[in-house]
């Protein structure tokens, strides 16, 4: 038997296999790439960009909670003129669909740093971050509600020819209503999940462990959180997914996908093993071939059954 | 193609208390042990399921490059570290490194002052190994909080051999804050004269937080210059997740924003490090 089919396309963006890095998980790719062939990558998701460089929070901004970890790293990032000037040419390199992840304070910063990027050759896709949790402007305030964020994908959307991918919040009541507004307002996919609001106090010192005071939970401990809102919102809406959330084998990327992500992204496992993604596109082939499937597509939504879509 | 860089699995030789909650382990790691200098770190994989999650950055105490065998120095604190300590001789642990941006080797006739806190004296065992065989003297002062904690120099078994340290070339004082061995009181009280005196060239420092700050207080106002090892909450240890951020002045001094504490650091510049910003 020929080896497994694992390409996969993605609103226009086509991927080797369906594996990519969680925006913020690993950095702008030269950070990883003493540990991996960034090639082998089916697209790299870069740190979150913003219109002018952010210092990002105080320290301490990560904390351990059990299977997981709550970061406020607040979007520290050197501004998109210099990602442009430096990042995007080294990524440039590599066989490696770049997505570039933008977050904003308003529709107005979204707008222009869409429209800065489709200026820059070699962007192959703009992940709008509407749900950090870290950052008291902006961020999270359009992920929570459907007229807020169907106004910043409408405004990216008006300026960009790139695929627009919308990266979903969990904090709300629900999230198939965020996702049927970002589709009504003509993003091309969806990812999800960012991380959950949460919060750890340390007892000794009677304070809370984050400078921030809250931060955004990710890890293991969150991927049933991921698993059901794929599921959701893929049989109400029809536009391609990126699951994200807890995927630390190809068992969890699998997960995923047959609740309906055309696509996974592997984020805080990396900080445990800085070969994760690769172990989970081997595992992924393996499963494939094991189990007698040809093509990974075949795959996506499949825990659906006949009443899927 | 490049190769790749990659966690190695070590062999665990020896792991046992030598002072109280501190543990010496000695690891089989001749690729790690080739790639070291002083004050970095290796990335420690703990658990051997997913939780606790992250890895957990230890300080490399001392290396023997001729058999391949590194030893880290830690003190059981949490969960991480109390999986650590049940570890066994034969055990294999998930190593990744060496990590970050360590000491400058002083240069040939300098005299230093080498000041260390509690288990963070622990790279400064390191330093001395690479000293031994150049022409750089000076002191090493150690502080805790009391004997039982003092890892320099009350335990030699805990470091590397006597003559590692250089004895002649080196004066080792010892500070507790119960006075229950050397000098009674904090360790910076040890350094304060050999400033003044002009003494040392340069001081190099590792230890808790409010030590730190107090030893570059003073290097400001003896106009010494040195270089601080920081401890930071850490994820990834390879500078993606800026998480271990440490707030810098550029040579101007004034603020510069954040660094890294994994990659850029952990040793910094004693005048670059900015320390108001923290709850």
């Amino acid at each position: 038997m020929s080896r497994p089919g694992l390409a996969v396309n993605v609103a226009g963006i086509r991927m080797k296999n369906p594996v990519t890095t969680a925006s913020g998980t690993f950095g702008f790719g030269p950070e990883y790439a003493p540990y991996v062939d960034l090639n082998r990558l089916g697209a790299i998701v870069v740190k979150g960009t913003t219109l002018k460089p952010r210092a990002g929070n105080p320290p301490p901004r990560i904390v351990e909670t059990p299977a997981g970890i709550l970061n406020a790293i607040g979007l520290q990032n050197p501004g998109v003129e210099h990602f442009i000037a430096e990042a995007l040419p080294y990524l440039r390199q590599f066989d490696l669909p770049v997505i570039v992840n933008i977050a904003g304070d308003t529709e107005d910063d979204y707008a222009r740093l869409a429209a800065r990027l489709e200026r820059a050759p070699g962007v192959a896709g703009l992940e709008v971050n509407i749900s950090c949790p870290n950052v008291h402007k902006g961020g999270l305030q359009f992920g929570v509600d459907p007229e807020a964020a169907a106004g910043v994908v409408r405004a990216v959307k008006a300026v960009t020819t790139r695929p627009v991918i919308v990266k979903l919040s969990p904090n709300v009541t629900s999230i198939v209503e965020i996702a049927e507004a970002a589709a009504a307002a003509g993003a091309d996919a969806l990812s999800m999940i960012n991380t959950l609001l949460g919060m750890a106090i340390d007892i000794k010192h009677r304070r809370p462990f984050l400078a921030n005071v809250t931060g955004g939970l990710s890890g293991p401990a969150v991927r049933p959180v991921a698993v059901r809102a794929v599921w959701q919102v893929y049989r109400a809406v029809k536009l391609p997914i990126i699951g994200m959330g807890g995927v630390v084998t190809a068992a969890d990327a699998l997960e995923l996908i047959m609740a309906g992500a055309t696509a996974v992204a592997v984020g805080t496992a990396s900080f445990v093993n800085p070969r994760a993604a690769m172990d989970v596109i081997d595992g992924l082939e393996k499963f494939m071939t094991d189990n007698g499937v040809r093509d990974i597509n075949e795959l996506v939504g499949a825990a659906h059954g006949k009443d899927g879509k | 193609m490049v190769s790749l860089k990659s966690a190695v699995l070590a062999e665990v030789l020896e792991n046992r208390e030598v002072a109280a909650g501190i543990r010496l382990l000695w690891l089989d790691a001749p690729a790690v042990c080739r790639a070291a200098a002083p004050g970095q770190f290796v990335h420690v994989r703990c658990a051997e399921n997913l939780d606790p999650l992250l890895r957990r950055p230890l300080s490399i105490h001392a290396v023997e490059r001729g058999k391949g065998r590194m030893a880290l120095l830690y003190q059981v604190a949490g969960r991480g570290t109390a999986l650590l300590a049940a570890r066994r001789p034969g055990d294999r642990l998930d190593v990744l490194g060496p990590l970050g941006h360590g000491f400058t080797i002083p240069a040939p006739g300098r005299r230093m002052a080498l000041v260390g806190g509690g288990i963070g004296a622990a790279p400064l065992f390191f330093l001395c190994q690479e000293l031994a065989e150049r022409d750089v003297s000076g002191y090493i002062l150690a502080g805790a909080r009391s004997r039982e904690q003092l890892i320099v120099p009350s335990l030699p078994a805990a470091g590397p051999p006597d003559e590692w340290l250089a004895p002649g070339r080196f004066v080792r004082r010892a500070a507790t804050d119960d006075g229950s061995a050397g000098h009674h009181g904090p360790v910076t009280d040890l350094l304060a004269p050999l400033l003044a005196g002009r003494e040392v060239d340069a001081v190099y420092a590792c230890g808790p937080r409010g030590m730190l700050q107090a030893v570059c207080a003073l290097l400001k106002r003896y106009r010494v210059p040195g270089q601080v090892s920081l401890e930071e909450r850490m994820g990834c240890g390879v500078g993606a997740c800026l998480a271990c951020a440490c707030r810098t002045a550029g040579e101007d001094g004034r603020p510069s924003g954040y660094q890294r504490v994994c990659v850029e650091g952990p040793v910094f510049a004693a005048d670059a490090v900015l320390w108001e910003d923290r709850i």
